[in-house]
């Protein structure tokens, strides 16, 4: 009876931990592109830039993601479908996770090619370098006459270059932040395997002294609850960091949570 | 064999036990932790409110210089400014009645910037000025922030409410009320950005 109690609750458990999940991925509205897969800084959905100016662009910012941890990412699109540009890059940055955790180090050149308008939006932590009056400069000065010319790639790497300059020295690389991730999500799956063989032992060796119907019951509602708490603890604020460990050469590790708050400026051309 | 057998009663008993503490304690937690997300959040939208008062000052002694005579619309700025500034609220006291009063008067002071930029309008060389077109990028700044620290609240609060109200938390916030919040209304037409044409 109690087993019985004990095993409904945790189904409880389980379709309450499973809920959460299914809205939260269903929340987002469907405008925004999906963070991409690889992670990459440079994503030409409009298709303004060649092939071999979006890598040579790319591998700039890597360079420099890898070599300051601050991570400018530029986004080209078709269309706005009527939200606002600020608005608009807010939400892809947050919902990308540009910039480092803590950090928030993280920039979006946004350009929306059929509005004709373009927003650099800086992370909390990029405001202090890039005070909006500058990025408003930087739209202004480096981005519009360029793409007025239709010479999109010039704009881009100019205002990119330009704010490397300013963010310089700012951040320096963190690679042992990385690495702490990875240790501290194995730590709990290694636990349960311990104590799972440890259990299963002293399990194995009693039965084979005494035989008892049902014994099988009691290891298999450890295991239950072993998964309801997994459950528990990973509900509510859930890390959704990339955490993809590429750490080829020259390949961008992905984003890791920047969070932005309002920062920015933009412009049309 | 009796012995063993009520061993196993007793491991089960206090498991059970131990699953429903863990419950009413991870509940708990939660909500306190909700619950502080939603003040912090609060804390944020003041703080991008203030900063637009106090971008205001510089703001308006800029325009100034240009014109002058437009004493009637810096009054009005102002003195929206210093109603602003005098409504602050106690994170812990947040309801329906306080939101709207920081509500109604935040809008007044977007109302009376968005009458000094028409009236900025008039003005060419003012518009040329390079302290106040970084004045005037900075506005625009400080509006985004306050749209984006806005949204921010009203999420955390949404999560909160959320929490609190579903089976079977809502017994838990029951017991050591935990009670739903209000979130930010959008303003009825006056909450329309400043427009600022370049």
């Amino acid at each position: 009876m109690i087993f019985l109690l004990v095993k409904l609750n945790l189904m409880i458990k389980l379709l309450f931990f499973i809920l959460p999940v299914l809205v939260c991925s269903f929340s987002f509205g469907q405008v925004f592109p999906e963070r991409p897969k690889p992670p990459k800084l440079v994503n030409d959905f409009a298709n303004i830039l060649s092939d071999r100016e979006e890598l040579i662009l790319e591998r700039k910012l890597v360079a420099y993601d890898d070599s300051t941890s601050t991570q400018i990412a530029v986004v080209t699109i078709n269309s706005l479908k009527g939200n606002d540009i600020a608005d608009y890059s807010f939400r892809l940055a947050e919902k990308w996770e540009i910039g480092r955790k803590g950090k928030d180090n993280g920039v979006l050149i946004l350009v929306a090619l059929e509005d004709r308008k373009m927003f650099i939006a800086t992370g909390y932590g990029m405001e202090g370098v890039i005070p909006d009056a500058i990025a408003k400069r930087i739209v202004e000065n480096y981005m519009k006459p360029n793409f007025r010319n239709n010479n999109y790639y010039k704009g881009i790497d100019e205002a990119t270059s330009v704010i490397m300059g300013l963010a310089s020295g700012l951040y320096t690389a963190d690679q042992i932040g990385r690495k702490k991730i990875g240790l501290s999500r194995l730590i709990f799956p290694l636990f349960v395997i311990i104590f799972f063989i440890v259990i299963s032992y002293s399990r194995f060796r009693s039965v084979r002294g005494s035989h008892m119907a049902g014994s099988n019951l009691n290891f298999l509602t450890f295991l239950f609850l072993m998964s309801a708490m997994g459950g528990r603890g990973g509900r509510g604020y859930s890390n959704f960091s990339s955490g993809s460990g590429s750490f080829g050469g020259g390949s961008f590790g992905g984003f890791g949570g920047g969070s932005f708050g309002g920062g920015g400026a933009g412009g049309s051309w | 064999m009796k012995v063993k057998k009520s061993w196993i009663i007793i491991g089960v008993i206090l498991v059970t036990v131990f699953i429903i503490y863990r419950f009413f304690a991870g509940s708990y937690n939660y909500m306190v932790n909700y619950d502080e997300t939603v003040i912090t959040t609060w804390s944020n939208v003041e703080n991008v409110y203030q900063r637009r008062a106090d971008l205001i000052p510089n703001l308006v002694s800029t325009v100034k210089g240009y014109a002058a005579h437009e004493q009637e619309t810096f009054t009005e700025v102002i003195e929206a400014r210093a109603k602003a500034t005098s409504v602050s609220i106690d994170p812990a006291n947040l309801n329906a009645a306080t939101i709207q009063q920081f509500q109604q008067a935040q809008a007044g002071l977007s109302s009376a910037l968005s009458k000094l930029m028409v009236v900025v309008e008039r003005y060419p060389d003012l518009k040329a000025n390079q302290n106040f077109l970084e004045l005037q990028a900075q506005l625009e700044g400080t509006e985004n922030r306050i749209a984006v620290e806005r949204r921010k609240f009203n999420e955390s609060v949404k999560v909160y409410n959320t929490y609190i109200r579903s089976f079977p938390e809502n017994m838990v916030a029951g017991m050591y009320g935990f009670e739903r919040k209000i979130q930010f209304k959008a303003d009825e037409g006056a909450d329309t950005v400043p427009e600022v044409n370049f």
